[in-house]
């Protein structure tokens, strides 16, 4: 007999949650007619509403096939991440956030306009790339996303945001899928690099430069690491190489031993393994216990880039070789960068893409700045197509990840990938000389 | 009982310490820094700030419980004395992270998170004076809050609920409903820029007031008992009759709330899928699992291999076609995983069910199967389904997907529940022996609550699998599996309306709360414990469920002299 | 004779068993393709074993504090591997403190002594707030209810180190005297392995002797055995619980020092894997049965490090150790089909001293 209660508490309950979603509209407590007057007007199309009370009457004309995005004179310009802030792979996303926040403080303002950023949780799957586009893309006030750092997440939300007219900046996809010609979206752009380049960066270096004859792969099932280290396997044996094993651990591994053992067999000239900071740590330093790898070369990419990572594979890690982009630390921007770093957040950077976030992050502002049209109030008015085009246009912009140029899918890393050698303890570019 | 005892000075101060671990907790866990520039109250107060006041405000409220109505001043005294504690321990926090660095170790005692806690003051003298009695007065006034007549005080407390939800609603509010007509007007009204407007804060607080002054009326009224001379017949026209009432809000939801809030309806109700079924196999029959993603995973990657039209593609059927199957599929690996463990009880059942979750993860993950089912590069370009030139594309039209889903699975498992086999489950749930003895076909039994389970949630992925376009092997960890299992039991085990309930809260609330980014799964975290100290039964729980749980009375000291069987028999 | 052996085994046995065999029949087929195969030396089956035993043994040391509150409350501690991470999470600070001075390498045991006794308070204090928390009041009700407490404490605890210590990744310092390896009778073993190794002997000997030679440790079993006959006889039911659980803290402090001293590494969500590894442990061993929790670790261990290569290789599956989960779940299967009760039995209580 309770059942009856019990459901009706349900309805009401879920009553409850859909007037509590529709808050404000509870004083006229009529749900109903709003309901019929719903065909959604697609967000893109509307020119986007600001909330400021004294609204001038939007005189500016719009006509930018995609609408535009108008800012209110004082209103801050908002732009929006979808990164992996929570959850095993959280340091990427807080890594690369800190790099978007880094730019927002060292931008100041775009064109009088204080930035603000506002973000979601992406996490490193599909559904939560899913979860936050969609989120993202019904704030019509967003100029621009920077996300998201997986592959995975990237793809529904590309999709996602390219249909809504906004676009999305990635600072870590890396997955070739997400730049292809054919699966391309149309408001996606990337300043991380392709697996492409890097996988045949790291082949040449390997074979050409280091001689070696064989090699093995290890990768921890991430879309990165698996992609890259078959780029790498297929460039290798391209040149005439040998790969003799191509291992894979789980995330979250910790002891390494077993799978370096396997592969110690082999005896390979070069290991390549294309992982993150912990795993990638825990093989570095346990390789050097495994007997048959001590002439073995290590080597890694990007997602090792970090002094954490030194920290964690210890003096296992000295001479080891890790590809990435030219992060140049000794840099001014570079330098500056860390410093902010340090200043703002009491640590070093967590993972390798703070750089590729910051980057992604300006060169969204140089796209507004270039576009945006002000009127004599201090207004703004910002074309999404204008500002799509104008970010595909980005053409020798100076970043912490070297000379940033889109091609029109959307790839903008400096194609030139440095090797770099760990010497006492930091990173050293040896390769191109 | 302990409500009679005469507070003393030490409880006091306890409670006031216990205050201060919480400030202490928000503040190191680098809460109050994350969401200073979070208003509330437009320009007036942060939900940071908020975090920093509501523990001193809380030990006061519960300092002046302690007191009876006769001694109002010793209570609010009482309060006094905790929240002095709660501030002073705050105040050490702003000295000690002022004097010396504490970051080395507490990563988030920056400077920032002391510049908040000086208030605006220019000296540490004067700011710590300001914390301490700062916090003296805010438990004092929980302490009059608590101690006011019952009428007045949940007035109060729900228009400062009012208020604090609406505050932290505007961002959602203004996504969800920014593109209307209709809510622009109100949105200027309620909110500023950041955060409530003055005029915001009274409506709101009214409104809250309002509800409670509401709630109390109905409340007094003399309860009717009609609901118990109802007939069964009758109860079933209600029964009907709310669910049709239910169905039509739900078609007209999607439209109404638009794409985001739509697609946390969608999560939420892949997630009431899988929790129906497995409430089949946990809460009828009483089998725990915790490998459930296992068939979730596998309805998602047959639909995917059959349909997807990508660089994996084989068949390219329509959604349509490869639907069956993947129920097919997903029932067939339910089988299968129930003959071994047919005969294992409670907890080995459990390790092993998890075994199976990980094993189909890793599979799917593994460069072994990578030429069939992508590995880690997942399968990509999965097609929507189509009715016609009617494509289930966006949010709002996946949904009628979903809700379908959702009416299908709710009427089977009803109508099982009430089958013969229903009743053979509850028997299996209460005591797998006895019921062999009463003829009932353990192999048959277990096997069938398996294969629905299993069935229901290869409904669900393929549902997942569509509405997310691609597949990837990291969508079905073992966090899947926790999180159906929690929505269950949160919901109210054994009973379907508990799972909707329990989906809401597991799902959608932190789908809600995703702006709170770094900081949703420590609430969700927080939000389980709570929810199952504050309702151990559940939401909305099932019968004889409640009825057990009522009649052994607290302590259950039956269940634990069988050590392997409790698992089974007490869920 | 056939008829009466089939009837002992119902149908169900029958396909139990079947499944089983099958199982069986592909780890052996495996195992022999690679050993004619003849790609691994002896001395490389060597290592993967002593590999294997050395993870085994941190599995070892968590199970047995999971174990002793598993068997005492028949309670799926869940957050049990986050009490494991608080300690080591915290006692990293004091450690490189003391390497920054330098004391760390002058005095290795002090050092270490002093880390584990910030790391077994930190633990234990985790421990027993939690039971007071979240399992205590639920103790009546059914036992799913403490489960998912325990998955809530379990989540809320790792966002809280991850708050309060940052979620980048922590190194200890190395320990200079536990650097190399020391050769065994002519097996090369690392120092660090041969430290775990033995620690969890002793501290699964000193954990049994506990439960089952002093007064507080028959208390426990009674507690474990009947509750409210244990509560008759005069015994602090709830006392007893959380020495239970704060032993169980202690041993998982100990666990997490030897766990930084092998693997170095530390963060926020460093016990989740190791948590569910030592439950399943636990169970291969015996609900309860210390020594079954050793067992059960070591055997996981093996099975992990020896399994891929020696199995799957066999099978000829790429990149095996990609799933040394899967291979060490289908061995519990395996165990439990033939074993349905772990491979030692179970129950610390039906243990009579």
């Amino acid at each position: 007999m309770k059942n009856i209660k019990w459901i009706t508490f349900a309805l009401v309950v879920m009553l409850a949650l859909v007037l509590a979603a529709c808050g404000g509209a509870k004083e006229e407590a009529t749900p109903a007619p709003a309901a019929t007057e719903a065909p959604a007007a697609a967000a893109t199309e509307a020119p986007a509403a600001t909330e400021a009370p004294s609204q001038p009457a939007e005189e500016m004309a719009c006509d930018d096939p995609l609408g535009c995005i108008s800012v209110a004179a004082g209103d801050p310009i908002r732009i929006g991440y979808a990164l992996v802030v929570s959850g095993p792979n959280e340091t990427l996303g807080v890594d690369s956030r800190r790099g978007i926040e880094i730019a927002i403080d060292d931008k100041g303002e775009v064109l009088g306009h204080p930035i603000e950023l506002v973000g979601e949780d992406a996490l490193c799957s599909a559904e939560g790339g899913q979860a936050a586009a969609t989120k993202l893309a019904s704030d019509p006030t967003l100029i621009g996303v920077i996300g998201t750092n997986c592959s995975s997440a990237g793809e529904p939300a590309s999709a996602i945001l390219s249909d809504a007219g906004t676009v999305l900046v990635s600072p870590s996809n890396t997955a070739p899928s997400l730049t292809d010609p054919e699966t391309h979206q149309a408001g996606y752009l990337r300043t991380a690099h392709n697996d492409k380049v890097q996988g045949k960066a790291v082949a040449e270096y390997a074979y050409n430069e280091l001689g070696a004859r064989t090699a093995a792969t290890i990768h921890d099932g991430s879309p990165y690491a698996e992609q890259l280290q078959q780029v790498f396997a297929d460039v290798f044996t391209e040149l005439g190489g040998e790969i003799v094993a191509q291992e894979a651990v789980n995330a979250g591994d910790t002891d390494m031993r077993p799978v370096l053992t396997s592969i110690a067999v082999h005896k390979p000239d070069f290991l390549y393994y294309p992982i993150f900071i912990a795993e990638g740590g825990f093989i570095t330093a346990q390789a050097k216990e495994v007997s048959g790898l001590e002439d073995t070369i290590l080597a890694g990419s990007d997602g090792m880039i970090s002094p954490d990572f030194v920290a964690a594979a210890g003096d296992a890690a000295e001479g080891m070789y890790i590809s990435g982009p030219n992060l140049a630390f000794e840099s001014e921007l570079g330098k500056h960068f860390l410093e902010a770093h340090q200043a703002k957040y009491g640590e070093d950077p967590l993972s390798a893409f703070h750089a590729h976030a910051y980057d992604g992050a300006n060169m969204l502002f140089a796209a507004v700045e270039k576009v945006a049209v002000q009127d004599a109030d201090g207004n703004i008015y910002i074309g999404r197509q204008a500002l799509r085009d104008a970010l595909f246009a980005t053409a020798g912009m100076e970043g912490i990840t070297g000379t940033i140029t889109c091609d029109e899918y959307g790839d903008c890393a400096d194609p030139q990938i440095v090797i770099n050698q760990i010497q006492n303890g930091e990173y050293v570019p040896v390769w191109p000389k | 009982m302990t409500q009679e005892k005469k507070p003393t000075w030490k409880d006091a101060i306890q409670l006031g310490v216990i205050g201060g671990v919480l400030v202490l907790f928000v503040s190191l866990v680098g809460m109050v820094q994350a969401f200073d520039g979070r208003y509330i109250i437009s320009e007036t107060l942060t939900l940071g700030q908020l975090l920093l006041f509501l523990p001193p405000l809380i030990v006061g409220y519960i300092s002046a419980t302690r007191t009876d109505a006769q001694h109002r001043v010793s209570g609010i005294l009482f309060g006094s004395v905790s929240g002095l504690v709660t501030g002073a321990i705050l105040a050490a926090l702003l000295l000690l992270g002022s004097a010396i660095n504490l970051r080395a170790m507490f990563i988030n005692a920056s400077p920032e998170l002391m510049d908040i806690l000086m208030f605006g003051q220019e000296t540490l003298a004067v700011a710590t004076a300001v914390l301490v009695i700062g916090g003296a007065l805010l438990s004092v006034l929980g302490a009059v809050i608590r101690l006011s007549p019952p009428l007045i005080r949940s007035a109060i407390l729900s228009g400062v609920s009012a208020v604090i939800i609406m505050g932290i609603m505007q961002e959602l509010l203004k996504i969800t409903f920014g593109g209307r007509d209709w809510y622009m007007p109100i949105d200027d009204f309620l909110y500023e820029q950041k955060g409530l407007s003055w005029m915001g804060v009274v409506v709101t607080f009214l409104l809250g007031v309002a509800i409670s002054l509401w709630r109390a009326r109905s409340a007094s009224r003399p309860k009717k008992t009609v609901v118990k001379t109802r007939s069964r017949e009758r109860q079933r026209y209600v029964q009907i009759g709310s669910f049709v009432l239910g169905a039509i809000l739900l078609l007209i939801l999607p439209q109404f709330l638009g794409p985001y809030p739509s697609e946390i309806l969608n999560t939420v109700g892949i997630y009431v899928i899988m929790g129906i079924g497995l409430n089949i196999v946990v809460g009828y029959a009483g089998l725990l699992d915790l490998g459930y993603v296992a068939f979730f995973a596998i309805g998602a990657y047959v639909v995917g291999v059959l349909t997807t039209t990508g660089s994996l593609a084989t068949v390219m059927w329509s959604w349509w076609l490869a639907l069956p199957f993947a129920v097919l599929v997903s029932l067939l690996a339910g089988v299968i995983l129930g003959i071994p463990v047919l005969k294992m009880r409670g907890d080995y059942l459990a390790i092993v069910t998890l075994g199976f979750g990980e094993i189909i993860r890793v599979v799917a993950l593994s460069n072994w199967l990578k030429p069939y089912i992508g590995g880690a590069q997942g399968i990509l370009q999965v097609p929507k389904p189509q009715i016609g030139d009617f494509v289930f594309k966006d949010p709002e039209q996946i949904f009628y997907l979903v809700a379908i889903g959702i009416g299908i699975v709710a009427f089977v498992a009803f109508r099982l529940r009430d089958a013969r086999v229903g009743r053979a489950w509850k028997a299996l749930r209460e005591d797998e022996d006895v019921a062999e003895a009463m003829g009932i076909n353990l192999v048959n039994t277990k096997l069938l609550a398996f294969a629905t389970g299993a069935a229901f949630a290869g409904l669900s992925g393929a549902i997942f699998a569509t509405k997310l376009g691609s597949i990837f092997p990291h969508s079905f960890n073992l966090i899947v599996s926790i999180n159906v299992l929690s929505l269950i039991i949160v919901g109210g085990i054994g009973s379907i309306p508990g799972v909707l309930v329990g989906a809401f809260m597991l799902v959608g609330l932190p789908e809600l709360l995703r702006e709170f980014a770094d900081y949703r799964m420590l609430m969700y975290g927080a939000l389980l414990v709570v929810m199952m100290l504050v309702k151990p039964e559940g939401f909305i729980p099932e019968k004889t469920h409640k009825a057990e749980l009522t009649d052994r009375g607290d302590v259950d000291f039956d269940s634990e002299i069988e050590p392997i069987a409790p698992a089974i028999t007490e869920i | 004779m056939l008829r009466n052996l089939l009837k002992k085994y119902d149908t169900t046995d029958l396909v139990m068993y079947l499944i089983g065999a099958v199982l069986a029949a592909l780890v052996i087929y495996g195992s022999y393709q690679t050993l004619s195969s003849g790609k691994y030396s002896g001395e490389v089956w060597l290592d993967f074993i002593i590999f294997g035993l050395a993870q085994g043994s941190i599995y070892a040391l968590i199970a047995l504090g999971y174990t002793l509150v598993y068997g005492i409350l028949f309670m799926i501690n869940f957050a049990h591997g986050e009490v494991f991470m608080s300690g080591t999470f915290t006692a990293y600070f004091l450690a490189i403190y003391l390497d920054s001075t330098g004391f760390w390498n002058q005095h290795p045991i002090i050092s270490i002594l002093l880390a584990l006794v910030v790391a077994v308070a930190v633990s234990t204090t985790i421990a027993v707030v939690l039971e007071r928390i979240a399992y205590r009041p639920l103790r009546g009700a059914p036992r799913l209810v403490p489960l998912i407490t325990a998955i809530g404490a379990s989540f809320f605890l790792q966002y809280t180190f991850r708050g309060l210590y940052g979620s980048g990744v922590k190194t200890y310092p190395d320990v200079d005297a536990l650097k190399g390896s020391w050769n065994i009778f002519g097996i090369e073993i690392l120092k660090t392995q041969a430290v775990v190794i033995v620690a969890s002997v002793i501290l699964m000997v000193a954990l049994r002797f506990y439960v089952q030679k002093t007064k507080a440790g028959r208390a426990m079993r009674a507690v474990a055995e009947d509750k409210e006959a244990a509560a008759l006889m005069g015994i602090d039911v709830d006392r007893v619980i959380v020495n239970t659980f704060a032993l169980g803290g202690a041993s998982a402090a100990a666990a997490g020092i030897m766990y930084a001293l092998i693997f170095k590494q530390v963060n926020a969500f460093m016990g989740f894997i190791p948590g569910i590894k030592a439950f399943t442990a636990a169970v291969l061993g015996g609900i309860g049965n210390l020594p079954g929790a050793m067992l059960g670790g070591l055997f996981l261990g093996v099975v992990e490090s020896l399994g891929p290569s020696l199995v799957l290789d066999g099978l000829g599956i790429p990149a095996p150790y990609q799933l040394k989960d899967a291979i060490a779940f289908l061995m519990l299967v395996l165990v439990l089909i033939f074993r349905p009760s772990g491979i030692m039995g179970e129950n610390l209580s039906e243990k009579k001293a």
